[in-house]
């Protein structure tokens, strides 16, 4: 399908591009000319996360107008999936892996000191906005149990007592600075 | 049944039309030939090869590093024949980084746990001076790496004449040639995968490493040509050798020494750890594609199918649905458009065999989905892979676009007339859409919720068109069943399950990992043999197989045959090869809890007994745990867990009971003793705990006091320290940090 749907296309173009990005725009208009591109809304959510770290109102809006997918529907995918955040993250994103191998070696005791050191629990944000915690279901690598990803960095067999040092080391990062 | 074929001018009988076969064969030739000079030239004047794993394990472990050192050190000594390579993992989880350093003419090295400083040593001993770091060597140290070692072949399924060679013949000739362990080491393996290349029990194999010269032993003269002229003469006994790759054997070339892989099949992970996952020039060198051109020259999809039942492969997803019944369901739909789909989603935590196989071989998964896309007529095909696994993703992106370069998707493959091609789509962190309805509504860009089913995908499934779903395993093992026969798969495994089964082995063992065994091994085999048993003295207590669909086997079954229907009958299913390994310290009745919040969360919530019966079992069992039990309880939890098994409406809410209801089989006594004594066996139900500080042990260090998070620990320097009981989180701190075992866990 093309734009032949809509008259005012580059109206409702303009208005997504200034939600999203180029790219993402050029995107979803690829997936438009293949086939079922409403099957494409997943990777265009993925795509749209992986810039802005989260799926905002506005982002989700312009994805439905883009791929001419009910707004509502586009809301129910995005909350359905667990990958999808709505809420931005902080500068570093802990991901706790709460997979089986990892919690019979010990993680919940890793993610409770994650917890006590920064005074937040799961899907929070640190005061300082540096950290949020999450969990996930298994990040492939349960040979190194326990693990804990920061954001794409993978701490493998990490003991409670290492939690300090290796927070430090990112709130070292982003006393240096914003990320690039 | 009928044979769909394609829409072929020669394509008027099922049987091979010399013009098309021979058009397959000169394009297959071509594009080999052009992979062999591409890799020729990577290759030319490499003497010593450098290869380092990368995978996601690897990279954890620090493998990248790994690598720029060496390149570092390369670039420094100005050597112009040394080259690294890149492979994917072996397997070795607990091990990495692993290097692997071949000298010309010596034998291969595998080091394990590599760093920078290791880096250094390696190159300046080994590389450099040809000296071996013996301390390091994986799974080491060995005291010498001898001239030759002499893998035998001794498979029961051979008859275990290899054991008999062993122990008889050869051990008399070498001694009688004066060839002791220094010079000549001989390994018992469990399968070279000679058997792929001619009638089992005929023979012995034996690989000659680092010659990497494979003999078929029959008689007592052949034992002494070998000694006499290839030992201490250093001459090939051309008249015994195999030249034909074996399903196995370039993996036992290189790793062929390590107990932790002699003692294991590798058939879909032949490739892991041999070959760079990136290059496709690499997979044509071993034999990769051959299977599909095959395929594609004998222009009989229907033989494909045959072929596949013939090996009896059971699909490695869970289910163990008989892939060539599938594949034949499939083919026989009424619609023309159908597709394919390899549920790459892994949902089972605990499982990373899917995404090693990805991540170290993705051209070998292509080729056998393009196997089974001609063989079910389909023109498109999905991977369905989780998101969790961005360097999996990356990998078939790569493997996708190589093989459209060479021709091997798209249009026209290999000028068969035949069309495919493969797209990725993306989970998204939802357990239940590895159920295959679910998965295909997620593909369709919708939430990932089951339905019921018949009708099962094979009729109507992505966009109502006939489509075949199997799992990343399953494909992997056509290649090698189109390669090696049917036949000789069927007979690795059980009567009703051919092949071998890749298993995740992680949790309380020594060596955690990859390990593929035939079907019908037993789990001591898996756990103890290869997985060298709970580590730190510990005793095993239960194996946990099939994630939160299966359950746990007790430790007194641990010599029960690996099998679907076996696994099944011990209350537990085999699932898709997580399997996680229990000791003392782990509470039974938590590992219960664990998997029930786990299908709570995963629940989609479509239908009612799933997502309300997990909750109550959840909060059953969390009362349990705290210590709020009644005997009462075990009985609703039997009886919850068997109506949420029959009312529910997709394989989630049906297996979701099954943790529970295995341990409460096996392991009656430990709910017993939570419900009635309030006493968590294990000690790990921290309401039921408590920690109390020995005076007689204590030396009033003072390090616990420093440590409680509360602080509830009382005590002045060099005196006795107390908890207070009344404050105390349980948060075991004191436990671990004290120094002198002066806290006990009560
Ligand atoms: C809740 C649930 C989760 C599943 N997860 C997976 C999975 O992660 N990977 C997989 O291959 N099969 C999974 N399956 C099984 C698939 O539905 C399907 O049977 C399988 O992919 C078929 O492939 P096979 O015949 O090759 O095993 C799951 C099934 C259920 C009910
Ligand atoms: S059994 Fe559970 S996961 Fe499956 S459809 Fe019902 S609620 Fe959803
Ligand atoms: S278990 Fe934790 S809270 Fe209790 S005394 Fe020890 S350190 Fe303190
Ligand atoms: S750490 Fe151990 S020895 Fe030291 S004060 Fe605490 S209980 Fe006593
Ligand atoms: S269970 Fe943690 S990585 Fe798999």
């Amino acid at each position: 399908m093309t734009t032949t749907s809509t008259n005012n296309w580059e109206e409702v173009r303009a208005a997504a591009q200034a939600a999203l990005t180029e790219p993402i725009v050029r995107y979803i208009e690829q997936c438009n000319a293949g086939p079922e591109p409403a099957s494409q809304l997943i990777s265009v959510l993925h795509k749209v996360q992986s810039h802005f770290g989260y799926l905002g109102p506005e982002q989700l809006d312009a994805v439905a107008q883009l791929l001419q997918i009910p707004a509502a529907k586009v809301a129910g995918v995005a909350s359905f999936y667990h990958f999808f955040r709505l809420q931005p993250h902080g500068r570093f994103r802990i991901n706790v892996c709460l997979g089986t191998a990892c919690y019979v070696k010990g993680a919940e005791r890793v993610a409770q000191r994650i917890m006590d050191e920064l005074g937040i629990t799961w899907g929070e944000t640190s005061k300082d906005g540096v950290f949020t915690l999450e969990g996930s279901r298994c990040l492939g690598t349960c040979g190194l149990a326990p693990v804990v990803m920061i954001d794409d960095e993978i701490h493998a067999s990490v003991t409670p007592d290492q939690v300090p040092a290796i927070l430090e080391k990112y709130l070292e990062r982003a006393r240096q600075g914003p990320a690039a | 049944m009928s044979v769909e074929k394609n829409d072929d001018p020669d394509d008027s009988s099922p049987a091979a039309t010399p013009s098309t076969s021979s058009r397959i064969a000169s394009k297959f030739a071509e594009v080999q030939a052009k992979a062999d000079s591409v890799l020729k030239e990577r290759t030319e004047g490499g003497e010593i090869f450098i290869q380092v794993g990368s995978a996601t394990c690897e990279h954890a472990a620090g493998s990248l590093a790994v690598w720029d050192e060496f390149q570092k050190h390369i670039a420094a000594s100005e050597r112009t024949d040394i080259r690294m390579r890149q492979t994917g993992c072996t397997g070795r989880c607990s091990r990495e980084p692993i290097v692997g350093v071949s000298v010309p003419g010596q034998m291969p090295v595998t080091y394990e746990r590599v760093d920078r400083a290791l880096v250094h040593e390696i190159f300046t001993s080994h590389v450099l001076r040809g000296v071996p770091l013996l301390d390091q060597v994986l799974d080491g140290p060995v005291e010498k790496l001898p001239p030759y070692e002499l893998l035998v072949c001794s498979s029961t399924r051979c008859g275990g004449k290899g054991r008999k060679l062993i122990e008889g013949p050869l051990a008399e000739k070498l001694h009688a040639a004066g060839l002791g362990p220094d010079r000549v080491q001989v390994t018992q393996t469990t399968c070279l995968g000679a058997c792929s290349l001619e009638e089992v029990g005929q023979c012995t194999h034996v690989l000659v490493r680092p010659d990497k010269v494979l003999y078929r032993v029959t008689s007592d003269k052949d034992l002494d040509d070998i000694i006499q002229r290839h030992l201490l003469g250093g001459k090939i006994v051309e008249r015994l050798c195999i030249t034909q790759e074996s399903a196995s054997r370039q993996f036992f070339e290189i790793y062929g020494d390590v107990a932790f892989f002699n003692r294991q099949n590798r058939i879909a992970l032949r490739h892991n750890g041999v070959i760079d996952p990136e290059s496709i020039e690499e997979y044509f060198h071993y034999r990769g594609f051959q299977a599909l051109t095959n395929v594609l020259s004998q222009r009989n999809p229907q033989a494909v199918i045959d072929e596949v039942s013939r090996a009896k492969l059971r699909g490695r997803g869970g289910g163990g649905f008989p892939t060539g019944k599938k594949w034949a369901m499939g083919a026989a739909a009424e619609d023309k458009i159908r597709y394919l789909i390899c549920n790459a989603d892994e949902g089972d935590p605990g499982a990373f065999m899917d995404r090693s196989m990805l991540e170290s071989d993705p051209f070998n998964v292509i080729e056998g989905m393009i196997i089974a896309g001609y063989a079910l007529s389909a023109a498109r095909g999905f991977f369905y892979v989780r998101a969790e696994y961005p360097l999996a993703i990356q990998r078939i992106e790569n493997a996708i676009r190589r093989c459209r370069e060479y021709g091997i998707l798209g249009d026209d493959v290999l000028g068969s007339g035949f069309s495919f091609d493969l797209e990725i789509r993306l989970g998204a962190g939802a357990f239940v859409c590895g159920e295959e309805t679910a998965l295909i509504h997620s593909i369709e860009g919708e939430r990932g919720q089951p339905r019921v089913r018949p009708p099962y995908p094979t009729e109507s499934g992505l966009w109502d068109k006939p489509t075949v779903i199997n799992n990343v395993e399953t494909f992997a093992n056509v290649p090698a069943i189109i390669l090696f026969g049917g036949d000789w798969f069927s007979r690795i495994g059980t009567e009703q399950s051919g092949g071998t089964k890749v298993f995740a082995l992680a949790g309380k063992v020594t060596h955690t990992g990859l390990v593929e065994v035939p079907l019908g091994s037993t789990l001591h085999e898996v756990v103890e043999e290869i997985g060298g048993g709970a580590p730190k003295g510990k005793r095993i207590k239960a194996i946990q197989t099939g994630g939160p669909a299966g359950g746990c086997i007790p430790a007194a079954s641990l010599d029960l045959r690996i099998d679907y229907d076996t696994l099944l009958k011990a209350g537990s299913i085999m699932g898709s090869g997580g399997m996680i390994v229990l000791d003392e310290d782990d509470c039974m009745v938590d590992i219960a809890k664990y998997f029930m919040k786990f299908s709570e969360d995963e629940s989609c919530g479509k239908c009612t007994p799933c997502r309300e019966g997990t909750k109550r079992m959840s909060e059953i069992l969390e009362r349990i745990t705290a210590g709020q039990g009644t005997l009462d309880d075990l009985e609703k939890l039997n009886r919850l867990g068997n109506l949420i098994k029959k009312a529910s409406l997709c394989g989630l809410g049906r297996a979701a009971p099954n943790p529970v209801l295995s341990t409460l089989e096996h392991f009656h006594d430990e709910y017993l003793a939570h419900v009635t004594e309030r006493r968590c066996p294990a000690r790990r139900c921290t309401a039921l705990i408590r920690y109390e500080i020995d005076p007689e042990k204590c030396v009033g260090c003072t390090l616990c006091a420093k440590n409680c998070p509360v602080p509830c620990i009382d005590g002045v320097r060099r005196e006795p320290h107390v908890i207070d009981q009344t404050r105390c989180v349980k948060c075991g701190r004191c436990f671990e940090v004290c120094r002198f075992g002066a806290v006990n866990r009560l």
